[in-house]
């Protein structure tokens, strides 16, 4: 085997065409949102969100920007376009729960063991408790948190993280800052680590930070050669290769 | 109205392992079969690199899985508390559609010992009266490992097994797991090649004087041409298996091992989307007429059938069960009425390692791949000294290899922000994890029925596991875990975790255990406390037959889809010498 594998001209000029044309599919009681993504990654700024209201907007790119900041080790859920991820899952089945049981009677209280008993979808959480977060803000350190000070919004993470934050409940029942924490953590680092074709992982930066291979997927030869690092960079499923 | 179809000899209720296999025995025996699928059709396009390296979709969104919103589970520990459904899985991972669970799980496919099937005389040879709990309900299968042997043999060539022998014809053979039963033949191909924590686990549980062997894996070490003519290719380690369809041709499922034969044949046929509401009963309840199922465009269907198979995953085999109102349901309180009765679980616990100078490459890994000791199997060691009964294997396997689901970080790193993300960049590719799968045994308490609040998009109520840890089983788990503790000892990590139960624990649904679910619609020789007889006939209506490891009285340690093959084999041979020319109660 011979290295570097240079890439596939056939291959490249598929990356041009498909990456990121995807479009947010079963989007059920959003309607008939079009959420396509053309061509390429778009800039950050530059992206119109489909699920995210303006002012949530900029919450969730100032929450992922804390939970995963671009630093010493590499870039940051803002690099990776972890919003843009974020935007298109909430707008899509699983924003909807759409495989989930979601019939009542709830039990919102019920011990941990018993895992998610909220009645909300993640969109539904995602909406209630981002207005709930930015009123507390407001009250508590007089701006929204997309304006607070970097260790303001550190602060308020932990505090949900810790559950030290009680959130008002909706007409629907509690809304624990601890459950919507968890969501948002868990989505982030789904944005930053899943395959470039959901819209996070920009560049498969996040995969590059860890060495991992995105969907190289063909490793017979490499079982026995111990602790001797993979040489090559990931790919895509769209087929967009680093080195 | 409900829509007839034309009679048919024989329905398949699940077309996964046990459908497929069963399907090409009847078929074999010149029966005209149909298949009723619940969920869609997938077919190896399905699964053609590169859809199924997106760990996105299948190793965290699950989409193979069976979904809650039509087919959830409630839960509880005891009859106290008041179960809730699961609103998405995490405890266990239920397949659906065409190949079901064996098209995602993992390829770790075993035998049962000899043992393993014949637990309550074991013990009762073994351990002295009143050693074991009152509220045990321990049970042989009804089949022994000397009548299952030639259907292990079968299936194993039918999914190209790779591994190593350890008891040949009664000769122990070094480098295999001398603790099994006696094999007739090798395994059909020899072991996959070992990985780096391979290589770590087996010295150091040889130096330790345990007898490491490879997991017997249905990913195809070699090219293998199967005895119905389907080809599989070499393993390339792809790192996408456990929740993932095989993205080339290696890993043993309906889709790669038995469907393409089947469709081919004129008198098979199967229908997708077409979910099982009811099996149908004769008006003196002695026999089925067929079944009743909802088709993909919403019509209520009557397929009129013969013989009836019900192949769907354990739960939902119980289920159907009850909601047909075939077979008395089990009644805790008064120990009575057998559907639902010994339902068991997987016990399992795990070390994690991490080792600042080795380099795993975690991604490069087959879900079967691995290294495995057998030394605390139930017959292997004096348990009753350490106040149980029960057994755990102690395996290695390359991973976890995913990005989303493979970062460990020391315990004492925050969950985010800086000094997380650095810690997951540098320990990416540094871990490495030592389990146990262990055996759980029946107890009373631990049941399937009817939940009587949560009810599914038709109205009927959804299945309720009644569940929760034992102090024997426990116990078991404490031992296996000081085990493992000697293995890293030796292995010497920089840091190591452990996640062991305890007495005094009990059962977490919130977390990911196994999807080796037992039990609820169990074989035997007693009408009393079996569904089902030893030839897997149901005892109340002979052309019923229930499959799957539903049947088993309680769970052994050895990963269950061995079994299910063999006991789907077995069923075959005494249906098509015994029943189909006269069809009646077998036992």
């Amino acid at each position: 085997m011979s290295f570097p594998i240079k890439p596939d001209p056939g291959r490249r000029r598929f990356v041009g065409h498909s990456l990121l044309a995807l479009t947010a599919v079963g989007l059920g009681s959003t309607g008939a949102l079009a959420a396509r993504l053309d061509t390429r990654p778009p800039a950050l700024d530059r992206y119109q969100p489909v699920f995210f209201k303006a002012d949530e907007w900029r919450f969730i790119k100032a929450a992922v920007d804390r939970l995963i900041p671009a630093d010493d080790t590499g870039p940051g859920a803002l690099e990776a376009n972890v919003p843009v991820f974020l935007d298109l899952q909430l707008a899509s089945d699983y924003g909807e729960a759409a495989s989930w049981y979601m019939q009542g009677p709830f039990v919102p209280d019920a011990p941990s063991v018993f895992g998610y008993q909220l009645p909300y979808t993640p969109a539904e959480l995602y909406r209630a408790a981002i207005a709930a977060i930015d009123a507390h803000c407001r009250k508590a350190h007089g701006d929204a948190f997309a304006a607070l000070t970097t260790a303001d919004q550190e602060h308020v993470l932990s505090s949900l993280e810790n559950g030290d934050i009680q959130l008002p409940d909706t007409d629907r029942g509690p809304l624990p800052a601890r459950s919507f924490f968890g969501f948002l953590l868990k989505n982030t680092k789904e944005g930053f680590l899943a395959d470039p074709i959901y819209g996070g992982n920009k560049h498969m930066v996040g995969w590059k930070m860890l060495g991992f291979t995105g969907a190289r997927a063909s490793f017979r030869e490499w079982v026995d050669q111990y602790d001797r690092p993979y040489p090559l960079g990931p790919v895509s499923l769209s087929g967009e290769i680093s080195r | 109205m409900v829509m007839k179809k034309k009679p048919v000899d024989v329905v398949i209720i699940g077309l996964g392992w046990s459908g497929s296999l069963m399907g090409m025995e009847m078929t074999d025996a010149g029966l005209d079969v149909l298949a009723l699928e619940r969920g869609n059709d997938r077919t190896k396009k399905d699964f053609l690199y590169p859809k199924p390296a997106d760990e996105l979709k299948y190793g965290v969104r699950l989409s193979l899985m069976q979904e809650p919103r039509t087919d959830g589970v409630t839960m509880r520990r005891n009859t106290q508390e008041n179960a809730l459904p699961q609103r998405h899985w995490t405890t266990f991972h239920p397949g659906t559609g065409v190949g079901g669970c064996g098209a995602h799980w993992t390829g770790v496919l075993y035998r049962a010992t000899p043992t393993e099937l014949t637990m309550k005389s074991f013990a009762e040879k073994t351990f002295p009266q009143g050693f074991l709990p009152e509220d045990m309900q321990l049970q042989d299968h009804g089949v022994t490992y000397e009548e299952l042997e030639p259907h292990y043999d079968f299936f194993e060539k039918i999914a190209g097994l790779s591994g190593q022998a350890g008891n040949l014809k009664g000769e122990k053979i070094k480098g295999g797991n001398p603790f099994e039963g006696p094999r007739q033949n090798p395994f059909p191909l020899p072991p996959l090649p070992r990985t780096l924590t391979d290589t770590l686990f087996t010295e150091a549980t040889e130096s330790l004087g345990y007898h490491p062997y490879p997991y017997p894996s249905a990913n195809a070490s070699q090219s293998w041409t199967n005895p119905y003519g389907m080809q599989l290719g070499p393993c390339n380690f792809c790192g996408f298996c456990s929740n993932y369809g095989c993205l080339n041709y290696s890993k043993a499922s309906p889709q790669t091992c038995v469907l393409d034969a089947l469709k081919q044949r004129q008198n098979f046929s199967y229908r997708t989307n077409s979910d099982v509401r009811r099996i149908n009963k004769s008006a003196d309840g002695k026999t089925v007429t067929g079944v009743t199922y909802i088709d993909g465009d919403g019509n209520e269907v009557f397929q009129p059938a013969k013989m009836v198979f019900l192949c769907s995953f354990t739960l939902s085999n119980v289920r159907l069960l009850l909601l047909s109102d075939i077979g008395k349901p089990y009644d805790p309180a008064t120990g009575t009425g057998v559907v639902g009765r010994n339902f068991t679980y997987q016990i399992t616990g795990s070390a994690d390692l991490y080792f600042k100078h080795h380099q795993f490459n975690p991604f490069i890994n087959a879900g079967g791949s691995g290294q495995v000791i057998d030394d605390f199997a139930p017959d292997a060691f004096d348990t009753q000294k350490h106040g149980f009964i029960g057994g755990s294997y102690i395996y290695t396997t390359q991973g976890p290899g995913g990005a989303i689901n493979g970062i460990r970080v020391s315990p004492d790193t925050p969950a985010w922000g800086s000094a997380w993300k650095r810690q997951a960049a540098a320990e990416y590719g540094h871990h490495m994890m030592i389990g146990t799968t262990g055996s759980n045994m029946a107890y009373r308490d631990c049941y399937l029925d009817l939940d009587p609040t949560y009810r599914d998009p038709h109205g009927d109520p959804l299945l309720r596991m009644t569940y929760d840890w034992h102090d024997n089983d426990m116990r078991m788990t404490e031992f296996m875990g000081d085990r493992i503790r000697d293995i890293v000892k030796k292995l010497g990590p920089d840091y190591h975790t452990t996640s062991f139960h305890q007495v005094g624990d009990h059962f977490d649904p919130s977390k990911y255990q196994s999807t080796h679910l037992t039990g609820g619609a169990v074989m035997g020789t007693d009408p009393n406390t079996s569904v089902v007889n030893r030839y897997l006939q149901h005892w109340d209506a002979h052309n019923l037959f229930v499959i799957g490891a539903t049947n088993f009285p309680q769970n052994m340690m050895h990963n269950p889809t061995g079994t299910v093959g063999a006991l789907t084999f077995w069923a075959a041979k005494k249906i098509r010498s015994d029943y189909l020319d006269n069809p009646g109660p077998l036992m």
